[in-house]
């Protein structure tokens, strides 16, 4: 679908939510729009509501290359809303000391595969900035923005998904929403590390973030022509991730399904599959499947053969409910 | 001086339309009176003079023979028409990902090539197209590559912004901008341990030059004196952002501080030349040299980008009247009664041609086997996880 493309999202921050009990539960008074919209309007409420958060990155000023931030520059100008410089490094370290200021950074990292040049100052700066000034420090209000995963013809270098890799590091939090959402035009606040039910069902879990959940929905809607009735989880938050859902799920299903588009080997589903088996090894019915993308670069060509696909999904609920 | 390493063109001409359809060799039907003529040498003086960063910069005189001449007509022809073809295969989706083209910058290719041989190498980014054909890779492999076809260069699996060519010393074709820069600084080391005299020419835009670890690799290289010359492709926008929006010194010839830079008009083919044999010779006696060409892109960044939202169509339109590196060689030629305008007409009537010919071809080769998915992650048969769900097959024919 076109809007698999646009506005993916991945926050990596260390935002602090300081009352749970305050936050409200997922609102359903919203109309359905895109992701790309839903951070555009969410930028422009957190630039309105706080005059100290700044918005920057590669060619944001236009609107950027997803229109996520088209309209902001104009409308507060363009000391808060301003490009920098071809430097991923620089842009993740220049976002922590400013964070670290006491402001609100909002960074955006063109495409999730540009990521690694920031790779170090993510995890050995921001993430233990806090720990290891004895909070005396901290870039809690650091977010950075990165549109990840495949499009069509991204081939290696606009079609990954590193979540594996900063998953890996106390002291971040990675964030996804889906591509296509009902949410308010108003202002108001989620929870972090709360994975939403998205479908109930009693006879297997699937477990998915971000855009994989539409083709994860497409599979439930055929598997319950079997007569397969699948839960559907959106885990939303992957670090820290809420555990407490998915074990009580597994409870009631006894089968678990992972899917995620980065490879399989060392992916985030692996995290998942061995901490419910840890928790739930006694009520599984079957092994935790993983369906996820093939352990090779992200391809050009193939990107049909590599992709977790609806039938691949298909395949292994049938295997895994018949096991 | 003739340049004595430089291939007759006629030949490299038909080597870059190669296909597998036997065809009479191209032959250039022209008769001007100093083209056969192989002893013959102009001096041609370059647009404007050299500007030197920390070294004296060579002379804008320039001495090229005739044959020389129309083989850059007719190298940067081919390398144009590619590139136009491209922009239309790219439209009716006959090659689909991201595909950054290169018209309007022919000259560095061609002129790089002219001054060095195939066992220098070349490290470059994404537009890599027509660096490939400068390094001998022809039509066949390009377009091929290009439509993600098995023919291709990178047997379909890099695409466009992948091309390379061992034999030829050219390696790509590289994604992520700047990354190509510390990769090239590293090949010039094991050449000076190799101590075959030869170099690596590692290029990079205006963008890119604002990378971090171009500097990290500069320094190293600084302090090794190996034989890199950087070469920073100044088409002056980093996508859509402008050198000075981008850059406090947009004089990248001079960001390399205590590293002597030169700085060329880069749609001049002969000052490319001059340039990259002076940066030649520096590199293999000095050390790194960073050579700036000032050249510009028609068309956007790629083609998702219309190139026309960031800059006006008047400058477009007054850099292809004033500086196109196809017209400065076509007026040079007929100054010097070389060919006539006839005659060059001719010469690019005959590369559409081919080039269309080859298109035609390219659009039935077959696509890659679906085994090359798992082929050359690692070295053949040490193992890659091939299925995606532990008891399911993904298909018969991958093992």
């Amino acid at each position: 679908m076109a809007l698999r493309g646009l506005g993916r999202r991945i926050s990596i921050g260390k935002r602090c939510f300081s009352s749970a009990s305050e936050v409200e539960k997922r609102p359903r008074d919203g109309k359905q729009i895109n992701l790309f919209s839903a951070i555009n309007q969410a930028l422009h409420i957190a630039l309105e509501t706080d005059s100290r958060a700044y918005v920057f990155g590669e060619d944001v000023g236009f609107g950027g290359v997803f229109r996520c931030t088209t309209g902001l520059a104009d409308r507060f100008g363009r000391n808060r809303v301003f490009n920098t410089p071809l430097c991923e490094q620089g842009i993740a370290g220049f976002a922590i000391g400013l964070a670290a200021m006491g402001n609100r950074a909002i960074a955006e990292i063109q495409f999730a595969d540009y990521i690694y040049p920031a790779f170090d100052q993510i995890v050995n700066e921001a993430a233990k900035f806090r720990y290891r000034s004895g909070n005396q420090f901290n870039c809690g209000g650091l977010t950075i923005r990165s549109p990840y995963g495949a499009v069509g013809h991204g081939g290696h270098y606009h079609s990954q998904s590193p979540e594996a890799f900063f998953c890996h590091v106390p002291g971040l939090k990675w964030l996804y929403r889906l591509a296509v959402e009902e949410v308010p035009e108003r202002d108001y606040m989620l929870p972090l590390s709360q994975a939403e039910v998205i479908r109930q069902g009693s006879d297997i879990t699937l477990v998915g973030w971000g855009a994989q959940l539409s083709v994860l929905e497409r599979a439930c809607d055929e598997a319950a022509k079997d007569g397969i009735s699948c839960e559907l989880i959106d885990l939303r938050t992957l670090i820290p991730w809420d555990k407490e859902t998915v074990e009580a799920s597994v409870r009631k299903t006894g089968r678990l399904l992972v899917s995620h588009e980065a490879p399989v080997t060392g992916g985030f589903g692996a995290e998942i599959s061995a901490s419910i088996a840890e928790r739930c090894f006694l009520r599984l019915e079957a092994p935790v499947a993983r369906i996820c993308g093939l352990d090779t670069p992200f391809p050009l060509v193939y990107e049909p053969f590599y992709m977790p696909t609806k039938n691949k999904v298909l395949d292994a609920i049938k295997a895994t409910v018949n096991y | 001086m003739a340049v004595s390493r430089l291939a007759p063109s006629a030949s490299t001409l038909s080597k870059l339309l190669l296909h597998p359809v036997s065809a009479p060799p191209f032959s250039r039907p022209f008769s001007g009176t100093a083209a056969g003529d192989d002893q013959t040498v102009l001096t041609i003086e370059t647009s404007v003079p050299f500007t030197g960063h920390k070294i004296d910069p060579p002379s804008r005189s320039v001495e090229a023979t005739p044959k020389e001449l129309l083989s850059f007509f007719q190298d940067m022809a081919v390398m144009r028409r590619m590139e136009i073809a491209a922009d239309s295969l790219y439209k009716s989706k006959l090659i689909r990902g991201f595909c950054h083209l290169y018209d309007g910058q022919e000259a560095v290719a061609v002129g790089m090539e002219a001054a060095i041989t195939q066992r220098d190498s070349i490290i470059t980014a994404y537009r890599d197209h027509c660096t490939f054909l400068g390094r001998g890779g022809n039509l066949v492999e390009a377009f091929s590559e290009l439509m993600g076809r098995r023919t291709g260069c990178s047997k379909g699996k890099g695409g466009s912004m992948h091309f390379y060519k061992k034999e030829a010393g050219f390696y790509g074709g590289h994604g992520i901008v700047g990354a190509q820069v510390p990769l090239g600084c590293g090949l010039a080391f094991a050449q000076k341990y190799f101590k075959d005299e030869t170099v690596t020419f590692a290029l990079y835009g205006d963008g890119a030059a604002n990378q971090g670890q171009l500097f990290e690799a500069l320094n190293i290289s600084a302090l090794w004196d190996l034989p890199v010359i950087l070469v920073c492709e100044n088409n002056h926008y980093g996508m859509g952002t402008a050198e000075w929006r981008a850059a406090k010194s947009a004089a990248y010839y001079k960001r390399g501080d205590y590293v002597p830079g030169l700085k060329v008009d880069g749609m001049d083919v002969l000052a490319v030349k001059q340039a990259c044999k002076f940066a030649r010779e520096h590199a293999l006696k000095n050390g790194p040299i960073i050579l700036e060409m000032d050249t510009y892109r028609y068309h956007g960044h790629s083609m998702s980008d219309p190139g026309s939202t960031y800059r006006t169509r008047d400058e477009i339109t007054g850099i292809r009247q004033e500086r196109d590196p196809i017209e400065r060689v076509r007026k040079l030629i007929l100054t010097h009664e070389i060919a006539s305008a006839s005659e060059l007409k001719d010469i690019e009537k005959e590369i559409r041609k081919k080039v269309d010919e080859a298109i035609a071809q390219f659009k039935e080769s077959p696509m890659p086997d679906p085994s090359e998915l798992f082929a050359d992650v690692y070295v053949k048969g040490y193992g890659v996880e091939m299925q995606a769900c532990p008891g399911l097959k993904l298909s018969k024919s991958i093992k």
